[in-house]
């Protein structure tokens, strides 16, 4: 078997690794974070001045404005397709409850007191909640702040309350994006790996998703 | 403009004071609108257009002497008609001159973020850089008084800019010459002000108007457009102008406290994941004794 047509999530490789995510995933995965980063990154240019310069991401301050409702909505639909893709992996099970009670322990790395882990631990769920319910209350009210000028008459009151709610859940998955990244680079070497072309080692599967690795192993 | 530093502070063997010394000049303009005496005849409206450059646009017809429903990017002054019913059954016509306010604390000013699309001049003036404008239209939500306006062509928000070429010329605003009633004034801000309690008394002492007053709302700073109202306890009778104008509090809550809290978070998020890298670092998968399932 070529392993050049591997599709299967959960298919082990010759050479001692398994694939974490496939094709789909990484494609959706990745689409999600290049309209994030775009609309995080405009978005903070009109959230202060002294990020004002950010705005070059866009190709300028007025093209950043015209651009970033446009990509918040393919961001949107970015994840609309991650949710269709994952959304039954990301409901709770019962080993979250005891992973959230180690939580600690996860953060000071120390593992072997973790309890086994499925295919998405507790956290990477939370991670995961946090950005669908943002992105949908982005849509919203970002839909309201594109075109204020045909409520401005009407519900003028309206508005300052939309743009606090915007930048508010904005400022929560920035957050979240913070560990997010510095997780993915720098805290759990492998996973960007298993994000950007599908393979991790079999150790690093058995290591953060025992569960998983086991289910996998018995296919 | 003249120069204040190029102004004489002492002179050479002069018997007495510096002439002219001692006299300090009042930047802050003001323009007052005397509603008791407009007539509604839109000359202003006319004088506005013809000014900056704007060619009259189709008007709407709905029973009353209002030109259009509302002001538009390139119809900044309006004046606003109402047709008051008294509690005795007479009835008044209201007309108001609605534009600009030129606050003192302004509201678009406060919640733009683009850099130099809104400055605010010494003498009051606020005005709109367009060449900087990003057309996001938060000044929409922050004015208490709905002016700035979205053309959507060009992307840029518009709105009255009390002729701020004119007067930094020394000439009054177009709307203030062609009024043919008197009823528009441009003056200093005290002038002004003085001005507008006179004829507040006047309408109280010599009419029926004894509630008459000026609207000079201190809750935004005070504005550097000011009226004189036949009741001054009811603004919103004038086409809806409020009675206590305020910028949004959610606009200051966004703009200070949750801006402030976001930078402090983004900061020690940033810090704290860098920490932990440092006192923790990476996880480490043992090849040896993982793999056993």
């Amino acid at each position: 078997m070529s392993t050049q047509t591997v599709v299967r999530e959960g298919t082990i490789l010759p050479p001692g690794e398994v694939v974490r995510y496939n094709f789909n995933e990484r494609l959706c995965h990745w689409l999600n974070g290049v309209t994030y980063l775009f609309c995080m990154l405009t978005g903070l240019a009109f959230y202060s001045p002294y990020l004002y310069w950010l705005s070059f991401v866009g190709g300028g301050p007025a093209s950043s404005r015209f651009l970033h409702p446009w990509v918040g909505i393919f961001f949107f639909v970015a994840m609309l397709w991650m949710h269709a893709l994952w959304k039954l992996q990301m409901v709770a099970t019962p080993e979250d409850q005891a992973w959230k009670h180690g939580i600690k322990n996860y953060i000071e790395n120390r593992d072997d007191l973790l309890p086994p882990q499925g295919r998405f631990n507790a956290g990477q769920k939370l991670f995961y909640w946090v950005m669908f319910y943002s992105a949908i209350v982005l849509l919203i009210t970002g839909v309201i702040m594109w075109f204020p000028e045909l409520i401005a008459g009407t519900a003028h009151w309206l508005l300052p309350i939309i743009i606090f709610i915007h930048c508010a859940a904005a400022l929560l998955t920035i957050g979240a994006f913070i560990i997010h990244i510095y997780m993915g680079i720098l805290m759990v070497p492998g996973g960007l790996k298993g994000i950007s072309y599908g393979r991790v080692s079999e150790e690093w599967a058995a290591h953060h998703h025992r569960l998983w690795y086991e289910k996998i192993k018995k296919r | 403009m003249p120069n204040e530093a190029m102004q004489i502070k002492a002179i050479s063997a002069h018997p007495g004071p510096v002439p002219g010394g001692n006299v300090s000049r009042d930047y802050d303009v003001c323009k007052l609108i005397d509603t008791t005496t407009c007539i509604g005849c839109k000359a202003c409206e006319v004088a506005c257009l013809e000014w900056n450059g704007y060619e009259f646009r189709e008007t709407t017809f709905d029973n009353t002497y209002q030109t259009m429903p509302d002001t538009a990017w390139n119809y900044w002054n309006l004046i606003r008609f109402n047709e008051h019913e008294n509690e005795d059954g007479t009835l008044n016509w209201l007309m108001r001159k609605d534009q600009c306010m030129h606050c003192a604390d302004p509201g678009c000013l406060e919640a733009c973020p683009a850099d130099g699309a809104i400055v605010q001049y010494a003498n009051g003036i606020v005005d709109f850089n367009q060449e900087n404008c990003i057309g996001c239209q938060y000044c929409v939500t922050g004015c208490p008084f709905n002016i700035p306006k979205f053309n959507p062509t060009t992307k840029k928000v518009f709105k009255c800019t009390l002729c701020s070429d004119r007067v930094g010329a020394g000439l009054e605003p177009a709307c203030i010459k062609s009024c043919p009633t008197g009823c528009l004034h441009f003056g200093s801000k005290d002038d002004m002000k003085d001005l507008a309690q006179k004829r507040a008394q006047q309408l109280k002492d010599h009419t029926s108007y004894h509630n008459a007053g000026v609207y000079d709302p201190e809750t935004i700073g005070g504005t550097h457009v000011i009226y004189v109202l036949h009741d001054k306890d009811h603004p919103e009778r004038y086409g809806g102008l409020p009675k206590d104008p305020r910028i949004p509090i959610m606009v200051r809550l966004w703009k200070h406290p949750l801006k402030w809290l976001g930078n402090i978070g983004m900061i020690a998020g940033i810090a704290g994941v860098l920490l932990h890298y440092v006192r923790f670092g990476p996880k480490v998968v043992d090849k040896k004794e993982e793999k056993k399932p």
